[in-house]
């Protein structure tokens, strides 16, 4: 239970600054060796340290854990909170795992100013991090914004030909989505210290998000605190969402959020930024961006939107015959459809860019994840959580993958290959398992994802899950077309005549990826525990009267601020202590 | 016994797995590889025949009642732990029934094994046929350079195809139904570096996908209608349910739909078959196992499994029916004038799992899973057999190049003998029993209207099958050696004029002609190879015993395998209806299968169950009050038990009214049994007594011959309307996204720069400019006076500095000063 004073939150997320502030200050600019195997163990261990978050995040409690609480800026009441749950934990576990691959898959790739590089990618990890264990809006948007700028450089330095565009780009788009994002968090922050909004919410709706006593402790202590002023919790912009009525300022607020993380989702139609950011980013940088930087939005979507604005989530017509809910299913099916189908241009073409092809199959399996979370049901958010995880898992395998042949064959164009399977028989293993991976092989990771989040769409209404289907029928279609014209036939063109299979070092890396995809697969319970409780808790905020059975939330008396008493201590529950402020 | 099932499916992974992950890098024998795979296959084929002998017939049977691995606890675990679930579905169905309450509101998928009777019997038709398959095999394969890749994509399949028969859930299912799916993928495109077999094992995930699109849904709808996917719950459930007639249609007919298209994909029916000739680019011995025996009849297993479903919905019954008469039409007519003897093999599969489909159809599930079994047997066979001619020929499939290999190869000849006797349905071969109860069924059926236009079809369908399996036994077997021959020229021989010209050898893989090319090493002695000159000829050759005696095991099941289905009409022989008691596939399956008419299971309308030795057990199942209900087939006596109600004309209750049931079915059996003559007849005046006749004949009816010959042209339509349109879509979406789209925001970028062009020229030459220019006016004005401050006396600072302090004073305490001032 006593999950307040370890600040393994922030060692985790402050591991890697530490490493990059070593790499730049103690390491010479030409020992390029010597940094690339100092980051890589050094995010090895911070992976190492993210593990005590598996073994140590109580499934059967659930809600927030790990839990820090410290004073930062008071006059603004932003403090500097943190605390996970299980999507967060599962989350910073594949962000700490795919960081440890990127840098040890740019060993190689990355042949100028390693120091730089290596020092960026440490800097990018320790704000993905940031952004995922922050339990203040502040934090987070101070992290969410951050991690911007690494990428940038990722992108804009060690990217290929047209990199400054590609990297201006992604700056800007996503930098427009957040600032718009940033005025509905100062419009959810001046909402906190209206006693019209928040004198109505109820101890219940605190308890239930927060999902265990000493989250829902931490709140009180924090409104408490914050006397009459703001507060930027996350839980209780959280419980605040739930008293707005519904009405133009929250449908406002709710597309004010929905914007910045639909950008970095990215839905249709705010995606273009994604195919030529990965076109022209190093392999790592795919990797990271794929793997973890897409799945802010989607975090977003599940931390903010739907829990803040569960009214505007739910709603089907608010504009006559549509609603906000509506929008989001719309563009979620949009992006699947099209995304496969803009894919599948890169085979139907004759010399494709495969790494475009994986980026827009990107663009159709994130839909996914938002059909799931906007089917508002069990099925459905479990399904588009595990999603995230497994389209971190495999469609950063297909960027390591293409980065691999790149790396021999300084080539990503289909046209140049062909019967690889001869030549590179180990590769041709890796890729079609993960191939199988992605076009949702049972037993493989995805179809768990897919069938849950499909299935909860169903529940929804059966045509979503119709059109949800349909696109997976054309991820198959040119995933497998893809393979074909890669590693059958013969091998025509004498330049891959010679190629070598994969090193140690691939392997190294690619054989984590391949068991998690098998062990998700085949036992996906181990990591759906995690996710159960907190997506019960999502579901229950939107739709109170959706029966869970099963379902406990903790029953902690919570203050109104009004009285500004803070929690006596008998009122905390066993073993656990508030710290003074 | 039953217990240990769940070690079946997981024997051959264990095999895959060793020869897939160490073959390569231990560089495994041929006799290692062979030893593991079919040493795991021999063991699962032992065990489920210890499993299914416990489970019907041992001490402990439960037999009719499945057992389920969850409930001894011996192999199971919470696959997908979901969450909860809110029925959406069925809500109208539930209104006009007694409250049920749901058996869970949470989607917990449990992996179990669940064995009864459908269940066992494609266990061991999968692990015994497959074992042959796999023994056959390690002669076929001999020689190839990916042999341990090819028994660990077995292996694999055996795994999935046992765990989509096994397992106790919708969703497991659905995980052996991808996953034979992926390995007829691999296995198809075993010789990947074939642009055609890469081509066709695409073409035959693709086209299973859309049938899984539709299963897919139907799961999603069964979840939703019963809260859980376990099929005991789910089918105890579903005969809750209220019926829906011809022209209704309703849940059950809704999931029924799905879940058909999902089996016209997996069995390869209309519209969905075109993946199926084309699969035979794979090694023979994969068509034998997947594309004839087992994988292609998952579609059956499916629509019996799920026939209380079906059941509830006449439509969909009517639908099944028609799609499967169409099928087997259309493919028998194909076969007719195909020239490779795989795909003459390939398009006889179709049109068999065409007659299956139109048994579940009519009502007769029990039917369709015999013909399963018995095609299994012969098919196979049929299959194995066209392996060792091929074999035998030297990779060459095309029969215009064969004739005469009777006197070559005569352990294939007479197994294949027997194969073609039991497909064109000779009495007392194992094809017989099973498709002359199809066409009885069809004709005698009241589940749906016009049977007899099914039987009609069904009929001239077994005739063409007669028609083209003789003409294939002609061309091959029979008749002059053509391979003597020198090569003609034409279509036939482009592929063995093109090898010769590269100074291939006869054995060797590596060109690109059509066929199934085992890849010998160039150059390597298999057969003997007489002749000289650059056209010499090969002499066929008869196959080692590892590829004969699996030969042989499979023609004695397909001679004798029938047995276990004998019919009615042969009471007077056997002294019952359905002779053997268990033993006899009736009686064996009746109790799974749902009854319309009397809303209980273990009553197929055609069959007594009560017979000797099942009455006991058979009272395990509520349902199973067979002996109660009247044989829908003896209507004349005024029995009547329909169960949609009046179905209209009814040819065999006609004739019946005129000349007594029994005379019926005899009639009926006469029938079939000149259809097949007639067909065999026709095959051998064609094909060995007046060889001109085809010719002329093909061009008397051209436009059928050319229809029938190019397959009536569907790939090309597919090809046009579908591929062709999809590719264009994608190009189309993609000029839109990066024309539109990304249009869009580099046009914003656009204006944003050109405004900022705007905003920078007013900013320079306007705002800085006025600014320069008041700039400059108060330097020109200013200056004298400043200049003149400049005075360089200390003394005139100080006062200035005592006049600015005062100001200052002033200024800051201006409110005091004037409120003193105002005397305040």
């Amino acid at each position: 239970m006593l999950k307040f004073n370890i600040h393994i939150l922030s060692i985790v997320t402050w591991l890697p600054v530490l490493g990059g502030i070593i790499i730049i200050a103690l390491f010479k600019k030409d020992k390029a060796t010597l940094i690339k195997r100092f980051a890589t163990v050094w995010l090895g261990l911070d992976f190492v340290a993210s593990l005590y978050l598996w073994f140590r995040y109580d499934s059967g409690l659930g809600g927030m854990q790990f839990l820090e609480d410290h004073q930062w800026i008071p006059v603004i009441g932003a403090r500097y909170q943190m605390g996970a749950d299980g999507v967060s934990v599962l989350l910073i576990l594949l962000t700490t795992l795919l960081g440890v691959i990127a840098a040890l898959s740019s060993w190689e790739y990355i042949q100028k100013r390693e120091k730089e590089y290596y020092a960026l990618l440490l800097f990018l990890q320790a704000a993905v991090l940031g952004v995922f264990s922050s339990m203040d809006m502040f934090l987070f948007y101070l992290f969410f914004e951050v991690s911007l700028v690494p990428m940038y450089f990722l992108v804009g330095i060690w990217g290929g030909e047209n990199r400054l565009y590609a990297a201006i780009k992604f700056f800007l788009y996503t930098l427009v989505g957040s600032v718009v994002m940033l005025l509905g968090i100062l419009k959810m922050y001046f909402l906190t210290q209206d006693p019209d909004v928040y004198s109505k919410i109820t101890p219940a709706t605190i308890n239930l998000l927060a999902g265990n006593p000493a989250a829902a402790a931490i709140v009180n202590n924090t409104v408490t605190a914050a006397a009459h002023g703001g507060t930027f919790n996350i839980i209780y912009l959280q419980a605040m969402g739930s008293v707005l009525p519904m009405d133009v300022v929250q449908v406002l607020l709710f597309f004010a959020f929905a914007l910045g993380f639909a950008i970095k989702v990215p839905m249709f139609p705010f995606h273009t930024w994604l195919p030529d950011a990965h076109v022209e980013a190093p392999t790592a940088g795919s990797v990271i961006l794929a793997g973890i930087l897409l799945k802010l939005g989607t975090y977003g979507f599940y931390r903010f939107n739907i829990p803040m604005f569960p009214a505007a989530s739910i709603d089907e017509k608010y504009f006559g015959s549509f609603g906000v809910r509506s929008v989001m299913i719309f563009l979620a099916i949009i992006s699947i459809i099209y995304g496969a189908l803009a894919a599948m241009y890169f085979v139907v073409k004759k010399d494709g860019d495969v790494k475009k092809l994986v980026a827009y199959s990107s663009v159709s399996s994130m839909g996914v994840v938002m059909l799931g979370l906007f089917a508002l049901n069990p099925n459905g958010l479990n399904g588009a959580v595990m999603q995230m995880i497994n389209h971190g898992i495999y469609s950063a395998a297909l960027f390591l993958l293409v980065g691999i042949i790149y790396e021999r064959r300084h080539t990503r164009n289909v046209a140049e290959f062909g019967g690889l399977s001869h030549v590179m028989p180990g590769y041709a293993a890796v890729f079609l398992a993960m191939v199988m991976t992605a076009i949702g092989l049972p037993l493989l990771a995805v179809f768990i994802s897919e069938f849950l989040a499909l299935r909860g769409a169903f529940e929804a209404n059966p045509f979503w899950a119709g059109w949800g289907t349909l696109g997976i029928i054309l991820n198959a279609g040119y995933f497998l077309w893809l393979y074909q014209r890669m590693f059958f036939g013969t091998v025509d063109n004498p330049k891959n005549q010679k190629l070598s299979d994969l090193n140690w070092r691939e392997w190294v890396y690619m054989t984590p990826l391949l068991i998690l995809s098998l062990w998700i697969g085949c036992y996906p319970k181990v990591f759906m525990n995690y996710i159960s409780k907190p997506v019960n808790a999502v579901v229950k905020q939107v739709r109170p009267a959706y029966p869970i059975p099963g379902m406990t939330t903790p029953s902690l008396p919570i203050d109104s601020r009004t009285t500004g008493q803070p929690l006596s201590p008998g009122q905390l529950p066993q073993g656990f202590t508030i710290q003074p402020h | 016994m039953y217990k240990f099932i769940w070690l079946v499916p997981l024997l051959p992974l264990i095999g895959a797995a060793l020869n897939g992950l160490l073959g390569r890098a231990f560089r495994f024998s041929e006799r290692t590889v062979a030893g593991l795979a079919v040493g795991s296959v021999a063991l699962a084929f032992l065990l489920a025949l210890a499993a299914v002998y416990s489970y019907g017939f041992g001490g402990e049977s439960r037999w009719p009642n499945p057992y389920v691995t969850s409930e001894g606890g011996a192999f199971v675990y919470n696959w997908i732990p979901g969450g909860a679930v809110r029925l959406t579905q069925g809500a109208k169905e539930r209104e006009t029934m007694a409250p049920q309450t749901p058996h869970n509101s949470a989607l917990d998928v449990e992996w179990s094994y669940q064995l009864d009777p459908l269940s066992a019997i494609f266990m061991l038709v999968i692990t015994g046929v497959g074992l042959c398959i796999f023994v056959f095999a390690t002669g076929y394969m001999h020689g190839d350079a990916g042999f341990y890749r090819f028994f660990a994509y077995m292996g694999l399949f055996m795994f999935m195809m046992l765990v989509l028969v096994m397992g106790s859930n919708f969703l497991m299912m659905f995980v052996g139904w991808e996953g034979v799916g992926l390995c007829s993928y691999l296995l198809i495109g075993y010789y990947f570096d074939r642009q055609e077999a890469a081509n066709a094992s695409r073409k035959a995930f693709l086209t299973n996908r859309v049938g899984d699109f539709g299963f897919a849904l139907a799961v999603f709808a069964v979840i939703g209608t019963f809260g859980t996917s376990q099929y005991t719950d789910v089918i105890s459930q579903a005969s809750g349910y209220p019926i829906e007639l011809l022209g209704h249609w309703g849940i059950m007919s809704w999931i029924a739909l799905g879940l058909f298209i999902g089996a016209c994909g997996k069995s390869a029916q209309l519209p969905l078959h075109v993946w199926l000739p084309d699969a035979m680019a794979g090694p023979t011995p994969v068509s034998a196992l997947i594309h004839a025996a087992t994988m292609v009849t998952a579609g059956l297993y499916m629509l019996t499994r799920t026939n209380v479903i079906f059941q509830h919905s006449q439509t969909m019954m009517f639908v099944v029916a028609i799609i499967g008469a169409l099928t087997a039409i259309f493919a028998a007519t194909i076969g007719i004038t195909q020239n490779d003897i795989k795909k003459v093999l390939a398009y006889s599969t179709v049109s068999q799992l065409g007659f299956m489909f139109l048994a579940c159809g009519v009502g007769s599930f029990v039917f369709g899973i015999f013909h399963v079994m018995t095609h299994a047997f012969f098919k196979a066979l049929m299959f194995l057999g066209a392996g060792s001619v091929i074999h035998g020929m030297h990779h060459e499939q095309d029969m215009r190049r064969m004739g005469g290999l009777k006197k070559y190869m005569p352990y294939t000849y007479w197994t294949f003998f027997a194969g073609w006797l039991a497909i064109c349905g000779i009495i007392p071969f194992s094809g017989f029993w099973s498709k002359d109860e199809i066409l009885w069924n069809a004709a005698a059926t009241n589940y749906i209207p016009y049977g007899w236009v099914f039987w009609l079809i069904a009929t001239i369908a077994a005739t063409c099958t007669a028609f083209y399996m003789t003409r294939l036994m002609a061309m091959t077997f029979w008749g002059k050696e053509k391979f003597l021959e020198p090569p003609a020229g034409g279509e036939a021989d482009e592929a063995h004029a093109s090898a010769f010209d590269k100074g291939l050898t006869s054995h060797d893989a590596r060109k690109f002609s059509a066929g199934d090319r085992p890849r010998h090493e160039p150059g390597e002695h298999v057969g003997q190879t007489h002749g000289k000159g650059k056209h010499d000829v090969h002499v066929p050759h008869e196959s080692p015993a590892n590829m004969w005696v699996p030969l042989a095991v499979l023609a004695v099941l397909a001679t004798v395998g029938g047995l276990v289905g004998i019919g009615p009409a042969f009471k007077s022989i056997t002294g019952s209806e359905h002779f053997g008691s268990r033993l006899n596939i009736v009686n064996w399956l009746n109790p799974i299968i749902w009854n319309p008419g009397t809303h209980s299971f273990g009553n197929a309308s055609h069959a007594e169950t009560a017979t000797s030795g099942t009455a006991t057990n058979a009272g395990q199942v509520p349902a199973s009050r067979a002996a109660e209900v009247p044989h829908p087939a003896e209507a004349t006596e005024g029995e009547a038990a329909e169960p949609y109600g009046d179905t209209g004309f009814n040819l065999a209750h006609t004739i019946a009214q005129r000349i007594g049931h029994g005379a019926t079915e005899w009639l009926f059996i006469i029938i079939s049994l000149l259809a097949a003559g007639a067909g065999m007849g026709l095959g051998y005046l064609f094909y060995l007594k007046d060889t001109r006749l085809p010719g002329i004949w093909a061009n008397r009816l051209r436009p059928l011959y050319n229809a029938s010959y190019n397959k009536y042209w569907v790939d090309e339509f597919y090809g046009w309307a579908i591929t062709r349109r999809t590719m264009d879509i994608a190009r189309g979406v993609f000029a839109f996204d990066s024309r539109v789209v990304d249009g869009a925001v580099n046009g914003t970028a656009w204006l944003t720069r050109l405004s900022s062009r705007i905003t920078g020229g007013i900013d320079k030459y306007f705002v800085d400019g006025l600014v320069n220019a008041i700039a400059a006016f108060v330097i020109r004005l200013m200056s004298p006076l400043v200049r003149a401050a400049q005075t360089g006396l200390a003394q005139n600072y100080a006062l200035m500095m005592v006049i600015g302090l005062l100001v200052a004073v002033a200024v800051f305490f201006y409110t005091d000063i004037v409120g003193a001032v105002m005397g305040r």
